[in-house]
């Protein structure tokens, strides 16, 4: 462990480090999607009228997508437990999060496009796409390092970063599991 | 833990041989510092952003306050004010102040010097975390700097952004700036997250062997709260500052009303994180304020655990507050009743707090050094923010006072006391630990009467002209009759001649504050004898901070104590030995 301060090392809280700052990571993660979501709750409520926007929305898409994010958690889980027999299955995790965005931007999003859905036609599709954008982004950043990681515990260092990039990834699952049914399912 | 007190490892130790090696380069020095990943180097170049910018939104101040008292005449070093340029002043003045003086200054220098120091390891937990955050917060202040050279100018309409004016740019009339502001903001609250993530794990894990929860120096205690507290609340405004910017240049209509949306949902995502975003800049001022009082009087700390659950109690209630913002938004009565008595409700643990401070100093043995005098000051001028925060928390009198300069002045007795009076207390008392040496005392306290008397004739005439009703955002108040009259013009000009005066004395401070780091004489390990980790490291401290990482055996504020000889008893020293 050249590099790292002592202070780094340390665990008097008794969890190791890493793990703490990743679980107070996605506190904050948590407030910036429940302050989105909670806005768009307020407005689905005053406003009955958006369903018939809401309806629009592709939920067999959305559900294959929901399918596939949640099989990429499965193996983020097999990748935690075969980390120290160097085993690739993060790339596994990589490939769900990558057919994830590329169905997102690929089929669904130029689908809603040609339909005339727009980020600026209607609020609800403003709020459609900002929220899914940035659950996208989420889900991009997270692949970008999962590729980082494994490419560091394939040569069995700084194993304890498969654990933390699985729990993040579990997050961006679970903000998913949120935003499946507020925007397809609830018409 | 494995020999947590071996100091042997090997990059503070590259780097410390690297400093003495042979000649540099100007570019080498430079990179030296800009790229370190020294918790006390970021300090350093937060404090001195912060310094930097407070100058800024101080010269801002300066400009509009002249325009108030003399309006349409020229003002020194700035021209003519024109109306859009006074709102693009004064909507800066608020942000600059609050997000890149207070927040760098309060949380991140003080944070980043003192966790590390105080809870005796070498460095914070993540330190090129660290420096990440610091690039992102430079690169948020030269956004805001450069928007105001941007055609249009620098956003103006007041720092709290208020839709549809914010939201369309053709209302605003700052196409570019308007953006560039509220990109800014964001990107700041980013920095400050994942500062804050670094102090509280820091803080949780990297303790030294012995210190134990309650061993933790308040000062600790409340920047970790702090942070806790930003991260909970800013979140729903940084989606709402996404949201505000896609109104603003892509066209959507969150805020806009015309187009399907709701501005009152700005306000009260921007509130939800305003009001504790008030606690979590008064929390590490009261920390500091802590740390200096128990030092200058030789007491111990009165109901150490008192003041830590009461702080968590008022970071609790202040999530409950944000609407005593929005009583005139067309919110129900009934609802700003609950708003009314949330917020006289934490006027109690902040009052308490008070009164633990007075009971710390009652028979201690005071020493009236200048930070003892800035901590004073706090508590003295604290009160009279918090008092006249009664009548603006009660819904049936803010609708009188909403808006006018009566709410300026109060909240100024609460945010000056904070960011200014606070700070100058810590960064007087800390000063001999940053750079070895003791500032001058005689300039200090100068510098301390000059500010603390004209800031009081600052704000106290704009309490009478705001209760005669003086609204915040006028330009020039001789377009209002009946508010253009003699006297209350007078309060106007001699709250602006207060504050030229105060200014003026802060050149005193950059003056003692320079030549005192370079000349001033030199300071010992622990000059003030106080108690707590850091005063055990060498001052200024070294890479790694401590010859040996020391081992705690008591509380932090052990002053006193009836079986020792010396008035006080170090952290880091055994229970058998004489210190």
């Amino acid at each position: 462990m050249q590099g790292k301060p002592i202070a780094t090392l340390r665990s008097a809280s008794g969890t190791p480090t890493g793990r703490l700052a990743v679980w107070w990571l996605i506190a904050s993660e948590v407030v910036i999607f429940g302050g989105l979501l909670a806005s768009y709750i307020m407005h689905r409520i005053g406003h009955p009228d958006w369903a018939y926007q809401a309806a629009f929305t592709d939920v067999r898409i959305g559900g294959f997508n929901t399918m596939v994010l949640l099989t990429s958690s499965l193996f983020a889980v097999t990748a935690h437990h075969y980390a120290e027999k160097a085993a690739n299955w993060l790339l596994a995790t990589v490939a769900g999060g990558v057919l994830f965005a590329a169905i997102k931007f690929g089929i669904e999003w130029p689908t809603d496009i040609r339909e005339g859905n727009t980020l600026t036609s209607h609020p609800f599709w403003s709020f459609y796409y900002t929220a899914a954008g940035l659950h996208a982004c989420h889900v991009i950043a997270g692949c970008a390092i999962m590729v980082w990681v494994q490419n560091d515990a394939r040569h069995n260092r700084e194993l304890q970063r498969v654990e933390l990039i699985g729990i993040y990834w579990h997050f961006v699952d679970l903000v998913w599991i949120f935003l499946f049914p507020l925007l397809y399912i609830a018409k | 833990m494995s020999q947590p007190t071996e100091v042997t490892h090997g990059a503070h130790a590259h780097e410390h041989a690297h400093e003495h090696h042979g000649p540099q380069g100007a570019w080498e020095t430079f990179l030296h510092y800009a790229w370190s990943t020294d918790h006390k180097m970021i300090c350093f170049q937060y404090l001195f952003t912060g310094m930097g910018m407070a100058l800024i939104g101080g010269f801002f101040s300066y400009v509009f306050r002249m325009q108030l008292a003399f309006p349409g005449k020229v003002v020194p070093f700035f021209g003519t004010v024109s109306p859009q340029q006074y709102l693009q002043l004064v909507t800066n003045h608020g942000t600059i102040m609050i997000f890149w003086v207070a927040m760098p200054v309060l949380i991140a220098a003080f944070g980043n010097f003192l966790i590390p120091l105080m809870v005796g390891c070498d460095d914070m937990v993540f330190p090129r975390l660290n420096r990440l955050s610091y690039q992102v917060f430079l690169l948020s202040a030269i956004i805001l700097v450069a928007s105001f050279f941007v055609p249009g100018g620098g956003f103006g309409g007041s720092w709290v952004a208020y839709p549809p004016l914010s939201a369309r740019t053709d209302y605003n009339l700052s196409p570019i700036g308007c953006s560039m502001w509220i990109s800014a903001v964001a990107l700041e609250f980013v920095a400050f997250l994942m500062g804050g993530i670094n102090f509280i794990t820091t803080a949780m894990n990297s303790r030294a062997p012995g210190m134990k929860a309650f061993d933790v120096p308040i000062v600790v205690w409340m920047i970790v709260i702090a942070s806790i507290l930003f991260m909970c609340s800013v979140g729903p405004l940084i989606a709402g500052a996404v949201m505000l910017f896609m109104d603003q240049q892509v066209g959507t209509g969150f805020f806009d009303p015309g187009r399907g949306g709701d501005p009152i949902l700005w306000q009260h995502l921007f509130w939800f994180f305003g009001h504790p975003e008030v606690y979590v800049v008064l929390l590490p001022a009261l920390g500091i304020v802590a740390e200096v009082i128990t030092t200058f009087s030789r007491k111990k700390l009165f109901g150490y655990r008192t003041v830590l659950y009461t702080t968590i109690a008022t970071g609790v209630l202040s999530f409950f507050v944000w609407a005593h913002h929005q009583f005139i938004s067309g919110i129900d009565p009934r609802m700003a009743n609950v708003f009314t008595i949330t917020t006289v409700l934490i006027s109690i643990p902040i009052a308490e707090l008070c009164f633990v401070y007075i009971a710390t100093m009652f028979g201690g043995d005071i020493r009236f050094r200048t930070p003892m005098l800035w901590a004073l000051a706090f508590i003295a001028e604290f009160l009279i923010g918090g008092v006249t925060g009664i009548w603006l928390g009660a819904s049936g009198s803010d609708i009188y006072f909403h808006d006018t300069y009566f709410v300026l002045a109060h909240f100024h007795y609460t945010f000056y006391p904070i960011a200014i009076i606070a700070t100058f207390a810590g960064v007087t008392y800390w000063f001999p630990k940053m750079f070895g040496r003791h500032m001058n005392e005689r300039l200090g306290k100068i510098h301390f009467w000059g500010t603390i008397i004209p800031f009081n004739f600052i704000f106290i005439p704009l309490f009478i002209t705001g209760s005669f009703g003086d609204h915040r955002r006028i330009y020039n108040y001789n377009h209002f009759p009946e508010l253009a009259t003699p006297f209350l013009q007078d309060l106007r000009i001699m709250a602006t001649v207060a504050l030229v005066v105060m200014l003026c004395f802060q050149f005193i401070f950059l003056y003692n504050y320079i030549s005192s780091a370079f000349r001033g004489p030199k300071a010992e390990k622990n000059p003030w004898k106080a108690n707590t980790l850091e005063w055990y490291a060498a001052s200024p401290p070294p890479h790694g901070n401590f010859p040996v990482l020391p081992t705690v055996y008591r509380g932090p504020y052990e002053y006193s104590h009836p079986d020792r000889k010396q008035d006080y008893w170090p952290q880091y020293i055994p229970d058998d030995k004489e210190g």
